[in-house]
């Protein structure tokens, strides 16, 4: 079976808590080694699309594909080696708080892989130092800063080289030059590896620089889809705020 | 009053199915036995001191209040065997349990309440990991082998406590009060009450996990998780323990007679 070029679809998928819809009927879909950011205020259900894609959440209806398998129908021993293909870094970078950053790095390639330790050892220097951190190995994760948990979240994220990176919110609560830092270290990833990125935020100049495409969300619909030229053209009333809102900071 | 009932109905309900996952869990392989041996250290070696140090106090006020009746039939020979049979039948297990209850339950329940709320559950899920078998299983596993081995810890502190208190009235050396403690005990005396203890390892892992799991509402959801832990698994281990101690109580006469 040939590949389609789309490495995600979301076909009208619904989602709800508590009898409040927090996604409804929501289509969207991200080319191979492409990244879409998909941008919103809080609350709009950026973050059900992530966990969604993750098939850590269920949606009520519709169907999402990743790489052409659609989750809903997959067993839990498919749904695991799907998962494999894909890394996940949470808002708050979701570090076990319980093993060092070379511990958290190495914990999937010792679930997942039959490398020897020295093997895992030279791969969690080479994940560390591609995010530039090659030197707290032995750090714990509460010893770390914000921007260092991410880039650590990220490190895991990438240790099984997957080919569909999720990123939920990477700037938030970091500096503007560590948003920078974060922000050339994914845009390296898509280039060298070609991973396709799905990156929720809402930090506008962010969504610039990573995404191909952006996907603005808003009370649970899509309100427009495109490149950033289309979107600094829309009328839209959300989006012209959501854009404009960047310019000033 | 009906919404009270209805959510506890709900709550048995749900932990319920969290339990018959788990002993699915525990029947499934493979068992994640690098963190078992983990959770065996956590829960079993870091509870030691507590254990032994409740059993030496229990053993001695037990001896104390042994002796203080004891004495007026002028059974003071029977002493040890007294003590051991109140320790090993009941005292030792249902203590050790509460104990267990109190350190370790609290203890999961914030452990993986904290984990549920730092999304490092959704972590582990994201990394191809089945998190319910290797947070929940292996606390329960975990659990159950080191219930039993506390409660003979507790036992042997319990006895040494009761030996202790002897000596400050009599002479007895140790080997003869711990030969007349064992004089009138069986195995099945120790062995039954000990591996009873195993269903309390279950409620412990079961209730704190299951507490953890679902807690919500940032750090102060995680302390009504461990203190909820504590709570329920305590109530259900005493309750539990009727029926187990009148299953014992049933098989050990029928093979008396």
């Amino acid at each position: 079976m040939s590949r389609s070029v789309q490495a995600i679809r979301f076909e009208s998928v619904s989602k709800s808590f508590d009898g409040r819809n927090v996604l409804d009927d929501v289509s969207f879909d991200v080319p191979r080694g492409t990244a879409c950011c998909v941008m919103g205020r809080s609350g709009t259900g950026k973050s059900v699309t992530l966990k969604l894609l993750m098939g850590l959440l269920k949606p009520e209806s519709g169907r999402i594909y990743v790489n052409d398998r659609e989750l809903a129908g997959l067993s839990s021993r498919e749904l695991v080696a799907t998962r494999k293909t894909m890394g996940f870094l949470f808002q708050y970078s979701a570090l076990f708080d319980s093993l060092s950053v070379a511990e958290n790095v190495a914990f999937p390639l010792r679930r997942h892989t039959r490398m020897t330790d020295g093997e895992i050892q030279a791969s969690v220097r080479e994940r560390l130092a591609e995010v530039g951190l090659e030197n707290e190995l032995d750090k714990m994760p509460l010893e770390l800063s914000g921007g260092m948990r991410k880039r650590v979240g990220l490190a895991r994220a990438l240790a099984l080289k997957p080919s569909v990176l999720l990123v939920d919110e990477p700037s938030s609560g970091l500096d503007p030059i560590t948003t920078l830092e974060i922000d050339n270290l994914l845009m390296g990833l898509k280039a060298a590896n070609q991973t396709t990125m799905v990156v929720v935020t809402h930090n506008v100049p962010s969504a610039r620089r990573i995404g191909d495409k952006l996907v603005v969300l808003h009370e649970g619909h899509i309100v427009m889809q495109g490149k950033a030229e289309e979107l600094d053209k829309s009328k839209h009333e959300v989006v012209r705020q959501f854009m404009e809102s960047a310019e000033g900071g | 009053m009906t919404g009270s009932f209805r959510r506890l109905c709900s709550e048995a309900g749900l932990l319920s199915v969290f339990a018959s996952r788990a002993i699915r869990g525990v029947l499934r392989r493979p068992l994640e036995l690098r963190e078992i041996a983990h959770q065996v250290f956590e829960i079993g070696w870091r509870s030691l001191p507590l254990v032994m140090m409740s059993g030496l106090a229990i053993g001695v006020v037990l001896s104390m209040h042994t002796r203080a009746t004891m004495e007026r039939f002028g059974a003071e020979a029977l002493i040890p065997t007294a003590l051991a049979i109140a320790l090993l039948s009941e005292t030792g297990p249902l203590m050790t349990g509460l104990l267990v209850a109190g350190r370790v339950g609290a203890g999961l329940g914030a452990e993986l309440g904290g984990m549920k709320i730092t999304e490092q559950i959704d972590a582990l899920e994201s990394l191809a990991v089945d998190s319910f078998h290797y947070l929940a299983v292996t606390r329960v596993v975990a659990c159950m082998i080191a219930l039993p081995i506390l409660t003979t810890v507790m036992n042997f502190s319990g006895l040494i406590g009761g030996y202790l208190a002897e000596t400050v009235i009599s002479d007895v050396s140790l080997r003869v009060y711990l030969g007349q403690a064992f004089q009138g005990i069986a195995f099945a005396d120790y062995i039954l009450p000990t591996v009873k203890t195993t269903v309390f390892g279950f409620i412990i892992g079961t209730v704190s996990s299951y507490l953890g799991y679902t807690a919500t509402g940032g750090s102060e959801g995680v302390g009504r998780a461990s203190t909820r832990s504590v709570v329920l698994s305590s109530m259900l281990l005493i309750v539990v323990n009727v029926v187990l101690v009148r299953i014992i109580q049933m098989w050990l006469r029928d093979r008396t007679l």
